[in-house]
């Protein structure tokens, strides 16, 4: 018992992958350490964070509270997969233009959260935004920007222009976007 | 988390005898959104982990189904988010879909199962640090003696202080809900409120599910004119459990009150009933003083421990607001 290997094709970013692990592993410790798909992070392990976010068959679950055995035949996506050949995904890039991220480490789970709620709702209102997001914890930006910035990749998504939030001050790519 | 065997039975016929097989050394994993984090916390330490996953083909376990006369079949794999989403639980039940689409945070909510989250273990921080479900060390209580801020105010005459954590329980109690229960002896169905019960030692749990029996379907009537309402107080508005919570439900005759429920959670170690209460608003019609008065008889016999008498007065506005809320009098306040 206390050394069962679990061996699964899990799909993973589009890709079929044969894993081998511990049975009672987390989809956490299989993603960073059988498939050394490290974007997505630890946190707390308890479920109080989303740090650990992906998404599974379209929706946002958090890996560090599922079975990797429990996962054959359902589609995983990290973000790892998010960008689109060599482009960044909208959402990444806006992330990176609005400097939605500080340290960082909450930006895994938080793109990938809003990605399934871009699918579900492409002109999602702040509140909406907010109400998604409200799993996951930020402790470095005080989410302001992380909303502006799902919104604003939601316009480019869209194919609208997208003016910059009144908030963005910091490199903005707008030299004369107005400070608050 | 320690090794365990993983079994996936393909029905429920299986997943009942693979539990009962292993008495007291097997757990359920329904969406393991509490049961993984109990595991790594090292609380529990079951040697073999039944999956309700495999059987996710059994249509009537995945999905809610309702009809007009009889209400609702809700399977216990029916996750919160597809139940907070379900057109016609909004119609009819709107207060049971907003409590389900309120609790825990968005990802929790796309795993988190009906069963499990009617079968979830108290939050309590001396049992999720290993002390135990009573939290007793040579006879006395760690709770009594220690911090206690978040813990019973009601019903613990007995050596439990620890509260009920499931925010839907209080609400499809006051609704009648029943569960379906299958076990090694076949299938009984009770009222949801009997799901939960006082462990009087260490090691009894605090729901009746005997050895291999799990919880397969949640029945829950049509509205049928009753006016509901909830009220729940907590600090923060998601990733939280409330503080305290209360759910009324009104049978009205005349304008006056035929028969209520009044059902607080998070102030007892189960989903707390206050007879009192209901038998006060019995025969009344409902205007603020009697909410007042309703309100102050449910908390009547509490017993706040050294640092939780601030609950008392949150479980009192809770009845209040829940039973201005059922009967529409905030909207005019
Ligand atoms: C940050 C955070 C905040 C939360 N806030 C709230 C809140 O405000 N209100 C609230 O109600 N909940 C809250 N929760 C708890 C959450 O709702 C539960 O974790 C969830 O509902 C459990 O469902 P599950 O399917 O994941 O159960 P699992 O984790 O799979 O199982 C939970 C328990 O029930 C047993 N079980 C599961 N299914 C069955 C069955 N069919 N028959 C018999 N036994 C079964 C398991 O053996 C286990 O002991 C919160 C959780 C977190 C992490
Ligand atoms: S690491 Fe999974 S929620 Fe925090
Ligand atoms: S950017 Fe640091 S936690 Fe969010």
């Amino acid at each position: 018992m206390s050394d069962d290997l679990t061996t699964l094709r899990l799909r993973v970013n589009g890709e079929t992958r044969a894993v081998v692990f511990p049975t009672h592993h987390t989809l956490l410790e299989v993603l960073r350490e059988e498939l050394a798909l490290t974007g997505t992070k630890h946190g707390c392990e308890l479920g109080e964070c989303g740090a650990c976010a992906v998404l599974v068959d379209g929706r946002p679950v958090l890996s560090c509270l599922a079975l990797a055995a429990e996962m054959e035949g359902r589609e995983i996506e990290t973000v790892e997969g998010l960008q689109i050949g060599n482009e960044l995904h909208p959402l990444q890039a806006t992330f990176a233009d609005l400097n939605a991220a500080q340290c960082g480490y909450c930006t895994p789970g938080i793109l990938m959260t809003a990605k399934a709620l871009l699918a579900e709702n492409p002109r999602p209102s702040g509140d909406e935004i907010r109400e998604a997001l409200a799993g996951n914890l930020c402790r470095c930006t005080g989410y302001h920007k992380i909303v502006e910035a799902v919104d604003w990749a939601a316009a480019r998504m869209r194919g609208e222009e997208g003016t910059p939030p009144a908030e963005v001050f910091y490199g903005s790519p707008v030299p004369d976007a107005p400070r608050v | 988390m320690r090794p365990f065997d993983y079994a996936r039975p393909a029905t429920r016929e299986q997943a009942v005898q693979l539990l009962a097989a292993t008495p007291g050394r097997a757990a359920v994993l329904a969406g393991g959104s509490d049961l993984l984090a109990l595991m790594k916390d090292g609380v529990v330490t079951p040697e073999r982990l039944v999956s309700l996953q495999g059987l996710q083909g059994d249509h009537t376990l995945r999905f809610l189904r309702y009809t007009a006369a009889a209400g609702f079949r809700i399977g216990a794999l029916t996750t919160l988010a597809d139940l907070a989403a379900s057109e016609v639980l909004r119609l009819e039940h709107p207060v049971v879909a907003e409590t389900a689409g309120r609790l825990a945070g968005p990802q929790i909510r796309n795993v988190a199962t009906v069963g499990g989250n009617l079968c979830q273990r108290p939050r309590c921080w001396y049992f999720r640090s290993g002390f135990g479900l009573l939290a007793a060390r040579e006879g006395a209580s760690l709770v009594v003696a220690g911090d206690n801020r978040h813990h019973a105010i009601l019903g613990n005459d007995g050596p439990a202080y620890f509260v009920t954590p499931s925010t839907l329980a209080p609400v499809l109690i006051a609704l009648d809900a029943e569960v379906v229960l299958l076990g090694p002896q076949g299938e009984r169905t009770i009222p949801l409120e009997k799901l939960y019960r006082l462990p009087l030692a260490e090691g009894e749990r605090e729901h009746d599910l005997g050895p291999g029996e799990i919880l397969t379907e949640l029945q829950l009537g049509p509205a049928a004119g009753r006016q509901v309402g909830t009220w729940e107080v907590r600090q923060r508005e998601t990733l939280d459990w409330s503080l305290a919570t209360a759910a009324v439900a009104l049978e009205m005759e005349d304008g006056r009150v035929k028969r209520a429920r009044v059902v607080l959670g998070q102030v007892a170690p189960l989903p707390w009933t206050s007879r009192e209460a209901e038998s006060f608003l019995t025969g009344k019609t409902i205007d603020e003083a009697a909410a007042d008065e309703a309100a102050k008889l449910a908390v009547q016999g509490a017993k706040p421990l050294s640092k939780n008498r601030y609950k008392v007065q949150l479980a009192r506005v809770a009845v209040r607001r829940a039973l201005l809320a059922a009967t529409g009098l905030d909207r005019e306040l």
